[in-house]
């Protein structure tokens, strides 16, 4: 049997230029070149950024501190958008790990799922990922001052979702799990001490972390989260008030200190 | 006859402190305060002072300090102060040193001269206090493999895994009997093991009726006085252990006297009130390893097999060629107690210079099982001078399954190590029966500082697993990579099994 | 030798990329989608090792154990096949073709063997498989300069200092076909490369890849020289095959019960499984608590039926899976499974501890178990 790899479907890095669009083939780019040459795009005032071909490069959107869109078609490599401040990145298929690490500012939209570690110690922006996440999802996310990061999740999360969570906003909206069944993620919220977490469904108290605690989101916290709901649906379609619908749990900290009493003296 | 014994302490005390107020006075034992009303003073006999601090600790003003007689004997390298002083009492008395607690002797502490590795970089450390972080450890003969049965969700298993002891952190409280020390330090030991999820141990002294309730977290001890040892007693034990020695007191037996056989203490000793109670040097039905097998064994038949069989001993030269002995005779666990194991009493001579240090032995007991083969067949429990969690740690480390802590634990409840536990006047409560000294060791306070020690040790045990990037501590059980020796020789890192540090 | 030089006690460690690619119904294919993967991954690695595992490369000898040997010098490989003459018929001997490339430097000698082994001799040992093991061994720890770097059958590994694709190129990979290839990027931190400590790791049938360091290493290694297994590489990855061969081969747990050991679940999750299966996840934690590994991991298990994936419990290594028809794909990332199957769409992430199975289909496995059978030599035990 002959597998084929196609390696060389159009010039690698070719520039495409209509007003203010930029297109890249990413096709056997190192993500130096391919980094280098959506930097450059982005510093001569392009709108639009289209990447072609994109298999594992890694870093995209870090290092520009502009709102500049840019398209991936592929599947981006690790820390994408690490650092990010300003842009906004759609993805038309999974992304790896480490998406939004540390971001700042701007939008990461990806039309997949994403591995792990999404959203580790963001401080703000918005991240939306259509379908589910790997495992650390929103890992030490926090919030400082008018910085208030929100994290969207469409399906399921794996463990330790929230870990360590000094701050901001994740919902989990659980689209495609059956009925009501319980949530399978483990250690959700463990050494929590900020932020919020929304979930969709059910998750049973030995699921959650020590250091987190749940309640059923009252209207009023409904209405917290209901503008990113329906950003979600902007983005990925399905009906914003039909998910609101649905009965909400809402993760928080016990404690902004919680481990207090660990020292002696 | 005059004796030429100087005083070992010196007691002042602050007389603008002082208050009258006789705290000292009555908190004392060794009736060493006293008060003159003529004169309006606080007077001390300082030549009985044993330096326990009770009263300093207890005087409401600070006005007492109790330290150590700074006068000194002619400077000699040889002729040191102890040495004098011994001689002095034995000329005066004829009689044998006696002392507590563990050899006070300056042989190296290998935990000393041992350290810890930690990740960086290339493996993450782990954050115990959000990550889990397991110390949960099962003591007890394991198999060499498991056979399964059955595919997918209807596996089942076929071997049958001997009775277990289960510890939710690998730390126990070692042999202390009743006699040795008072019902409430029992009641301490037995209530906080119950809460940590761990067990302490009888000792050689029969358990009190009123601790049966504590029998799940009880290790009840037989030993060559086989001191209330009936049906019961070995129906309520979480296990058993077979004592054969113990670190302070190697190859000699026990003695508690006459007079703290109290009606209690009788009871539960089943033995006549004020009889003298003696633990023969060897068990007489023990003269050689098959019998001891024989003893395992009928202590398993006794117990209907539902419980671990511990074998302890004092460490020695041979102890790995004895340990293997006993995993061969059937022991589930061995329980191995180095030279600075406690005691309640002990010839001073006896603490002092025989059996060897709890690391070596550990060391090697472990390897010797290994090369053997039968590593899986026995658990391995450390007893003999762990005085903190990265003792307890570097033990596991080397190869130990848990430890027993002893003087710690009394520590914990009060023990301020002087060393005076065969007088029965123990200051702080605990190895006492005079009901007037025991009372001030309130049962729930001294759970509550047990446990708080347990609880404190096993925080810090995570942490350190924690940097190590391990979250079981069955992967660090024998994992001496994880450990190096400063300022060892050759020699003593080849038996410890570790390498140099910077190495 | 070279090995001498960075053989300590303790171990190397390493961080990298893995990749694995099996045919179900057992189609081969050549391995140069393997290398495209792997290449695509170069972040992950240094340059400083790469290899591979192929099972179904050597058809027309599917009954012989190929050992396939690096050597220092023509010393070594005399003592060798002194010895190999000793305890086996040897059916063929060849030099393994390479081909001169570029960032591949200083090959040692490699030369593969197919082996019978000596019926009189391998009956005093009760498995056969016992009396190869020991013959690796052997040769491992006491011929000076000498490797046995893969010894199962239909099978061969294929590894090297140097970045993975110039090793696959190296040894002419694309003119190999396999229907599982698995592949390794080393990036290792403490050791100038010595090519017998590239991965893939292997004992007879079972290789293994592996991304991450093991905390445990010390104690693993203790614990599976207790079963005569001796670790004379120094990596985690040597004491994950020993370890997979002890569990499953010698004491003949399933691939789910080894991955428990392996990964064991919390105590906390087995307290809240129902009676039975308590009862068995805590044996086996009893039982096999020294091999637990424990540390960040992702491996690659393989053998002639099976190609299986597994994290470390709580998944602090990376691991995809994807399926489209027969083909099954494990990887540290999920772009490569794409860059060379532009139609998969089913990919996955496992859950930490959770093997992810990828099995040949029962009436391929009978053929090539057959076809291994009929010729092999059985022990007492075993016949
Ligand atoms: S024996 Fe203890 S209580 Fe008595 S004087 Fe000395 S230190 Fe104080
Ligand atoms: S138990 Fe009491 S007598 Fe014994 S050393 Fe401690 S304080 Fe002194």
């Amino acid at each position: 049997m002959k597998i084929e790899v196609d390696h060389h479907s159009g010039l690698p890095g070719v520039f495409v230029r209509v007003d203010g669009k930029v297109r890249i083939n990413a096709r056997q780019l190192h993500y130096r070149e391919l980094n280098n040459m959506i930097k450059g795009a982005a510093a001569e005032g392009a709108e639009e950024i289209v990447v072609d071909n994109v298999y594992g490069q890694r870093y995209i959107g870090s290092g520009i501190r502009r709102a500049v869109n840019i398209t991936v078609h592929g599947v981006p490599g690790n820390d994408l958008g690490a650092f990010m401040d300003g842009p906004r990145i759609t993805v038309d298929r999974n992304a790896q790990d480490g998406v939004g690490n540390t971001m700042n500012s701007g939008v990461i939209v990806v039309h997949g799922r994403a591995g792990d570690i999404v959203a580790m110690g963001m401080r703000g922006g918005r991240i939306f990922i259509r379908e589910g996440v790997g495992y650390r999802a929103a890992i030490h996310m926090k919030e400082y001052r008018k910085f208030r990061p929100v994290l969207v999740i469409g399906g399921e999360t794996q463990d330790f979702l929230g870990e360590y969570m000094a701050g901001g906003l994740v919902i989990v909206l659980g689209l495609g799990k059956k009925g009501k069944a319980s949530f399978a993620a483990r250690h959700i919220g463990t050494g929590m001490h900020g932020g919020l977490i929304f979930m969709r469904g059910m998750v049973e108290e030995h699921q959650l972390g020590k250091e987190a605690a749940a309640v059923q989101a009252s209207d009023e916290d409904k209405e917290l989260i209901r503008p990113f709901v329906e950003e979600y649906a902007g983005y990925f379609g399905g009906d914003p008030r039909e998910i609101m619908r649905s009965g909400f749990l809402k993760l928080f900290a016990k404690s902004h200190r919680p481990f207090g009493g660990l020292y002696a003296y | 006859m005059k004796s030429y014994i100087l005083p070992q302490y010196l007691v002042e005390r602050d007389d603008y402190r002082c208050i009258r107020c006789e705290v000292c006075v009555r908190q004392c034992a060794f009736d060493v305060h006293w008060y003159d009303e003529e004169e309006d003073a606080v007077f001390a006999d300082e030549s009985k002072c044993v330096g326990c601090l009770r009263c300093a600790t207890l005087c409401p003003t600070n006005a007492l300090v109790v330290r150590h007689n700074p006068t000194e004997h002619p400077p000699n390298a040889n002729w040191t102060r102890d040495v004098l002083q011994n001689i002095y009492k034995q000329a005066e008395t004829g009689g044998v040193l006696l002392t507590g607690m563990g050899c006070d002797r300056d042989y190296p502490i290998y935990w000393d001269r041992i350290v810890l590795d930690a990740s960086q970089v290339t493996n993450p450390s782990i954050d115990p206090l959000r990550e889990p972080m397991e110390l949960r450890t099962y003591l007890g003969a394991k198999p060499d493999a498991l056979q399964v049965e059955g595919k997918g969700k209807k596996v089942s298993l076929r071997t049958r895994i001997t009775p277990q002891l289960r510890l939710e952190t690998p730390i126990m409280f070692s042999a202390i009997s009743y006699g040795a020390i008072s019902f409430n330090a029992c009641e301490s030991l037995a209530r906080a093991a119950a809460e940590m999820g761990t067990y302490y141990n009888t000792g050689e002294g029969g358990l009190h009726r009123d601790l049966y309730k504590y029998g799940d977290h009880t290790i009840c001890q037989v030993a060559s006085g086989r001191f209330g040892v009936h049906a019961d007693y070995l129906e309520v034990a979480a296990a058993l252990e077979i004592k054969i020695g113990q670190g302070a007191k190697p190859g000699i037996g026990g003695h508690l006297p006459g007079e703290k056989v109290s009606a209690e203490i009788s009871r539960t000793r089943m033995i006549p009130k004020g009889t003298d109670a003696l633990s023969p040097a060897p068990h007489h039905d023990i003269y050689s390893i098959e019998d001891l097998a024989q003893l395992i064994y009928a202590l398993k038949e006794a117990t209907h097999w539902k419980k671990p069989v511990s074998v302890k001993i004092a460490a020695v030269h041979n102890s790995a060629a004895i340990a293997s002995g006993m995993v061969r005779a059937g022991a589930d666990i061995i329980a191995l107690d180095g030279i600075r194991g406690g005691t309640g009493a002990a010839p001073t001579m006896i603490r002092d210079n025989v059996g060897i240090p709890i690391e070596l032995a550990l060391a090697a007991v472990d390897d010797r099982l290994r090369q053997e083969g039968i590593r899986n067949r026995a658990s391995i429990v450390v007893a003999g001078g762990i005085r903190s969690s990265a003792d307890v740690i570097k033990a596991i480390a080397l190869g130990a399954d848990a430890v027993y802590i002893g003087t710690a634990a009394l520590v914990a409840m009060g023990c301020h190590v002087c060393q005076k536990c065969y007088t029965g006047k123990c200051n702080w409560g605990i190895a006492t029966q005079d009901p007037y000294l025991s009372k001030r060791l309130n049962p729930e306070v001294g759970a509550r500082r047990l446990v708080n020690l347990l609880t404190a040790w096993s925080h810090e045990i995570m942490e350190m697993l924690g940097g190590m990037g391990i979250n079981a501590v069955e992967s660090l059980r024998g994992n001496r990579l994880r450990l190096r020796g400063v300022g060892l020789s050759q020699e003593e890192l080849d038996i410890l099994g570790i390498k140099h540090a910077g190495a | 030798m070279l090995r001498s030089a960075f053989c300590r006690d303790d171990k190397d460690f390493s961080a990298c990329s893995i990749f694995g690619m099996m045919n179900m119904r057992g189609e081969k294919f050549d391995g140069g989608p393997v290398i495209t993967a792997i290449a695509n991954m170069k972040e992950r690695s240094n340059g400083l090792g790469g290899g591979f595992a192929a099972y179904g490369i050597y058809p027309q000898y599917a009954d012989l154990y190929c050992f396939q040997l690096m050597y220092d010098d023509e010393g070594a490989k005399e003592e060798t096949e002194e010895f190999l003459k000793g305890s086996f018929s040897v059916e063929g001997a060849e030099v393994i073709p390479t081909r001169p490339c570029e960032g591949v430097d200083d090959p040692p000698l490699l030369w593969r063997y197919f082996l019978q082994p000596r019926e009189n001799l391998a009956c005093e040992v009760a498995d056969v498989d016992d009396f190869v093991v020991r013959a690796v061994m052997h040769i491992n720890v006491r011929i000076d300069g000498a490797f046995v770097f893969s010894s199962g059958k239909n099978m061969g590994v294929f590894k090297g200092v140097g970045f993975p694709e110039d090793i696959g190129r190296f040894f002419r990979l694309e003119e190999y076909e396999g229907y599982i290839w698995v592949a390794h990027g080393r990036f290792p931190t403490n050791t100038q490369g010595w090519w017998g400590g590239a991965h893939p790791f292997n004992i007879l049938d079972w290789s293994v890849v592996h991304n991450g360091e093991i905390s445990s290493y010390g104690i693993n290694r203790r614990y599976l020289e207790m079963f005569g297994y001796i670790c004379t590489l120094h990596t985690d990855t040597e004491v994950i095959a020993y370890a997979v061969d002890l569990l499953v081969r010698r004491h003949g747990l399933s691939v789910e019960d080894m991955a428990r050991v392996l990964a064991a679940p919390l105590w906390t999750e087995i307290d809240r499984m129902p009676e039975r299966e308590r009862e068995l996840h805590v044996a086996l934690r009893q039982t096999y608590g020294s091999l637990l590994l424990n540390g960040p991991f992702s491996v690659i298990i393989s053998n002639r039926g099976q190609m299986i994936g597994l994290t470390d419990r709580i998944r602090l290594r990376p691991l995809v899976a994807g399926r489209n028809g027969d083909f099954m794909y494990i990887s540290s990332e999920e772009a490569p499974m794409h860059l060379v199957d532009d139609t998969l769409r089913e990919t996955w992430i496992p859950q930490g501890g959770a093997p992810i199975v990828a099995e040949l289909e029962e009436s391929t496995r009978k053929e090539e178990e057959e076809g291994a059978k009929v010729l092999s030599l059985r022990g007492p035990d075993s016949a």
